[in-house]
């Protein structure tokens, strides 16, 4: 490893220029989680860290009937210690509380879970069932861009050169919505997900499903929005067995996993239908609460 | 000679439990440990390690990296001294020179992915870093075996040319297979053609890690006069010294080796691998000291593993529950030099039992992984894993009750050990009555703490021989009656205390009136390695010598004081009396203020030379919850009941019994070298190389056991490994129990618990 410089903007211009100019030896930095030790493993070089908490936008919350936009340096424990958050946006508060132990959810974000891009992140998928949007800057100007467009590949995404994610923005949940993720990991902290379901549910008056999302982590080179499996549940009761029953078989048939050290093939399709089928039934749940 | 103890229960300081002496400059972060060493002009040393699980090493440029600034030394496989096959003891058993010279750094041919190739010394890590990844090695990649059935088979790539096999006396060349012996008592025929019941079964098991924090490391300084210096984290300063000394090809005296604070060690401190390497560093720039430590990833990649292996198992028992015949063939991972533990897994393997017809056959297989070590018991949890799973299942096949069968062919004194040991005095059914007796084994498992889960209980028995070999301690009186104890035993799991104590007991004072100094190699007569559950024995009984020496030599003292005959006193509680006046008292305090007045300083020492040790029998009590949907398995409640002969200090003996159940319950359900086809482990770091954390574990049950071993003073047996051997089947028995399917495969993880599942239609 090299020495490299530290830069601290104030601005998301000034951010921007640092990361036009070096390209991919300059990466922003939130909680630096992910990136130290990746620079430290010799994954890249870098010429400069990129201190993006020094930028108002990046580090403030705004809640309003509009709905929900975090900056994306925010660190997981802002977003679930707010009682108002944790109660409108139930599948976000999972992912940031399980994310890591206290210390990793102090300086942790969401918002750099999602640029580290690794299919097996736990914050990806919730953002996704969330209607997520990820709002980007870059040399020329913004953009908005959905969160499940936003991988390309294991540790790739939609960032161009001298892009950079400002904020992720979530519409209003209206009152009859429940969403929840959970992970299958073989201890009970300190893992990484084999496999990870997020689901979201938004019911009508007479208690049927009417929108749903089912996304799913560490199965695919990204994570996958699985919409057939969303699509079996609408217009379905929300106690349907058989419409939960097709819901989790639809997810495992958009699973595309391969088999490494943390699991086969079969046994990650295994785990996306157990887990879509609970994920489904918490949100229902939570929906109804 | 061997002498015998009548036990006592009347102790002041034995089973009593004092603050250890070495803890507050551990919990204050004072104590010294092998990264913290600094010293001026100190180099940093980076070790460059191959990619490739078997390779020819065609040439090694390190031109580049020699022009570099700040880069003060650069060595490869060539600066390592050539050894002829001679086969030497280097403190952990019988090793020959060649192979361990060519395990620190490989000269002509890699055998495992991460086998050290060269290295820098430069002035700081990063540049250090830099400097070795501009070294350019040349290889040429040979087929791979990274198993026992790959390495057997019949076109596996030969891995060492000039390994000589030896197949029950037989040599064999061209192959893997480093021995295979046999042992056999009875007619195991016969005894099977009167068995009502057999069972025969294989079990699979991947290689694990011991998973200590701290990484290896070593300083060193070789000076321009031929003597060199080290210091280091290990089991053993003695060992590293002789180690090192022979690879070096150095008189031993001229080295010095200063044991630090040791993060764990679990058998894996005991090789050496960065001690010659930063040693010739040093010497190449001119004598500056020379620091390395390991990556995690090397550690993993590297240093010694417990080997995985195949192992068989065949059972008969008559009706009436009774063992008649046992037959084993384990074959374990040597790594890519000869030396799998399997001599001491079949020392192990039949010996909970008491089985009149035997036949155990071991293999050591050389395979492309890095040279297996010791680990806790080395063996015998293998070897637990196999008998234990198959004693469960011979019991359901047969309806005998699991507990009763254990109880009935229990192993007692004069129990023929599978190897052929006549057993003295043991403890293995007193373990069995005791574990009979625990609440946990009397309470019911409980309802499973969601729906759908299931709960099942598994037990399961485990032994180690354990050893007494050498050791040295010095103690020296102080005028305040205080003691200093140096002693050559590295202290990793509470030694300090444990060999304080015994010395306080025998002079009649406190144990904080002890104080324990674990010295260097200059400064202490020889100590064998901490391992082999040695310590509080060996060294305690060293301790125990030198502590009765001083009392002789102040019983002297007193009758000088009295001006009476030595004989005439007596020494009692502390204190120092006239037999035949009992007006002429002296504390041990008090005379140690006087030692100006008799004959100046006391100083006394003891060492010793244990044949014999005391062997350890273990059962635990282990209840699990699945989740059958996902394999997720939890450990809900778990006991170990363990024969300690006698416990020093009890609450160390009980963190000894929790570790080891603790690695065991690891090494069952996650943790297992993940290796990919071209031999490389995919999961070297402690994300995915998945041991338990704090909140995969209950608060782990003890019940100590004291049967004395009779060759102890204090009746000390040891501790510290046989924990490690009840866990695996433990688990596996449980498994069974709540689900219905055995599992012959370590680790016994989600993945394989739900596809056992499958393959039962459930």
């Amino acid at each position: 490893m090299h020495p490299f410089a530290y830069v601290a903007p104030k601005t998301v211009d000034e951010a921007v220029a640092v990361l036009e100019k070096h390209g991919e030896r300059a990466r922003p930095i939130a909680g630096g989680t992910d990136l130290l030790v990746q620079a430290r493993g010799g994954r890249f070089d870098l010429d400069a860290v990129v201190d993006i908490k020094k930028i108002p936008e990046l580090v403030s919350i705004k809640n309003d009937d509009s709905g929900l936009e975090f900056g994306a340096a925010v660190p997981c424990y802002q977003l679930y210690e707010n009682p108002e958050l944790s109660a409108e946006y139930p599948g976000l508060m999972d992912a940031a509380s399980l994310i890591g132990g206290i210390q990793i959810q102090s300086r942790a974000g969401l918002g750099g879970n999602l640029c580290n891009s690794t299919p097996s992140g736990d914050g990806i998928c919730p953002l996704i069932v969330h209607y997520g949007t990820a709002v980007i800057a870059g040399p020329s100007g913004r953009r908005e861009l959905p969160v499940e467009d936003f991988c390309t590949g294991p540790g790739r995404n939609d960032l161009k050169q001298g892009e950079m994610l400002v904020s992720l923005k979530f519409p209003k949940p209206s009152s009859t919505f429940g969403a929840a993720y959970e992970r299958f990991i073989p201890r009970n902290e300190m893992d990484i997900a084999v496999a990870g379901v997020a689901a979201s549910v938004e019911l009508d008056s007479g208690g049927n499903i009417a929108k749903a999302r089912v996304a799913l982590c560490a199965v695919g080179p990204t994570p996958i929005l699985a919409e057939a499996a969303g699509a079996a549940l609408v217009g379905k009761s929300a106690d349907d067995e058989a419409a939960i029953e097709a819901a989790g078989a639809a997810a495992a048939e958009a699973a595309s996993p391969i088999s490494d050290m943390r699991g086969t093939v079969e046994q990650r399709k295994h785990l996306v239908d157990v887990l879509t089928k609970r994920m489904v039934k918490k949100a229902v749940e939570r929906a109804r609460s | 000679m061997v002498s015998t103890f009548e036990p006592k229960s009347d102790y002041k300081v034995i089973g009593t439990r004092p603050i250890r002496h070495d803890g507050l400059d551990k919990v204050t972060g004072r104590a010294v440990y092998g990264a913290d060493i600094k010293l001026p002009g100190l180099l940093w040393a980076v070790v460059v390690r191959s990619p490739h699980a078997h390779a020819l090493v065609k040439s090694v440029d390190t031109s580049a990296a020699e022009a570099m600034d700040g880069v003060y030394a650069v060595m490869t496989g060539a600066d390592i001294p050539k050894h002829d096959d001679k086969v030497v003891d280097l403190g952990e058993g019988a090793t020959n020179l060649k192979w361990a010279a060519d395990n620190i750094m490989a000269d002509e041919k890699v055998v495992y992915q991460g086998h050290a190739v060269a290295a820098v010394a430069a002035t700081d890590r990063y540049l250090a870093e830099v400097a070795a990844d501009a070294i350019k090695v040349e290889y040429e990649v040979l087929p791979n075996a990274t198993n026992v059935r790959d390495a057997l088979a019949p076109d596996a790539p030969v891995i060492l040319e000039d390994l000589v096999g030896d197949d029950l006396g037989e040599e064999v060349r061209n192959t893997n297979m480093a021995s295979h012996f046999r042992h056999e008592f009875g007619d195991v025929e016969g005894g099977f053609a009167k068995a009502d019941h057999v069972l025969e079964r294989e079990y699979s098991m991947q290689m694990v890690h011991q998973g200590y924090i701290e990484p290896h490391n070593a300083t060193a300084i070789w000076d321009q006069e031929d003597r060199i210096k080290i210091w280091t984290s290990t089991q053993g300063a003695f060992p590293v010294r002789t180690q090192t000394a022979g690879i070096l090809q150095m008189p031993e005296s001229r080295l010095k080796v200063t044991p630090l604070e040791i993060g764990g060690g679990f058998g894996g401190k005991i090789p050496i691998y960065l001690e010659p390497i930063c040693a010739i560093l040093s010497k190449k720039s001119g004598g500056r000291p020379v620091k390395g430590i390991m990556e995690r990833k090397s550690v993993f990649e590297a240093s010694g593993p417990a080997p995985g292996g195949v192992l068989t198992v065949k059972l008969g028992a008559t009706n009436d529950g009774k063992l008649v015949a046992a037959e084993t063939d384990m074959k374990l991972e040597a790594g890519g030099y000869p030396g799998a533990a399997v001599g001491a897994a079949a020392m192990c393997v039949f010996s909970c039992y008491d089985i009149p017809n035997t036949r155990i056959d071991g293999w050591d297989v050389v395979v492309n992984k890095p040279k297996s070590a010791a680990y806790r018991a080395p063996g015998s949890p293998q070897a637990a894993y196999a008998m234990e799973s198959a004693v469960d299942e011979l019991c359901e096949q047969a309806g005998f009750d699991k507990m009763q069968f254990r109880v009935d062919n229990a192993a007692k004194e004069g129990t023929r050990r599978g190897d052929g040991v006549i057993f003295p005095r043991i403890g293995m059914e007193e373990v069995l009555e005791a574990t009979k007796a625990t609440d946990h084994w009397k309470s019911d498992i409980g309802e499973p703490s969601k729906p759908g889960n299931k709960r099942g209980r598994g037990i399961a028995s485990g032994y180690w021989f354990n050893v007494g070999l050498k050791s040295s301690v010095n103690l020296a009186l102080n005028n305040d009656g205080t003691v200093e104890l140096v002693e050559g035993s590295t202290d990793i799991g509470g030694t300090r205390a444990s060999i304080s104590m015994q010395a306080a007991e025998v002079l009649g004072i406190a144990a904080e009136d002890v104080r324990p100094t674990v010295v260097d190699t200059d400064t202490v007569g020889y100590t064998d390695v901490t391992g082999g559950s040695r310590t509080t024995y060996a060294t305690g009984y060293a301790a125990w010598k030198a502590a009765n020496s001083m009392v002789e030599e102040l019983t002297k003292r007193a009758a000088l004081l009295w001006d009476i005959d030595e004989d005439g006193v007596q020494f009692e509680d502390g204190v120092f009396s006239s037999k035949a006046d009992s007006e002429l008292q002296i504390s041990f305090k008090d005379l140690a203020g006087k030692l100006n007045d008799t004959g100046g300083p006391v100083n006394t020492t003891g060492s010793v030379d244990l044949e014999a040790a005391g062997g350890a029998f273990g059962t635990h009590i282990c209840d699990l919850e699945i989740d059958p949907d996902t394999g997720k398995t939890d450990v809900v409640r778990y006991t170990v009941i363990q024969d300690v002969g006698k416990a020093i200090h009890p609450s160390y003996v009980e963190g000894q019994l929790q570790g080891g159940a603790a690695q065991g319950i690891g090494w069952a359900l996650n943790e297992e070298y993940f290796m990919n086809d071209a031999g490389s482990m995919t999961n070297s770091s402690y994300l995915d190389y998945r041991m338990p954390t704090s909140l995969d574990l209950p608060e782990i049950e003890t019940e100590i056991v004291e049967v004395p071993n009779p060759i102890h003073p204090f009746g000390v047996r040891g501790v510290g490994e046989v924990p490690i051997c009840p866990p695996i089947p433990a688990v596996a028995n449980a498994i069974e129990d709540a689900l219905g399917v055995r599992i012959y495969e370590t680790p016994m993880n989600a993945g394989r618990i739900i596809a056992a599942l499958e393959e039962n239609g459930d």
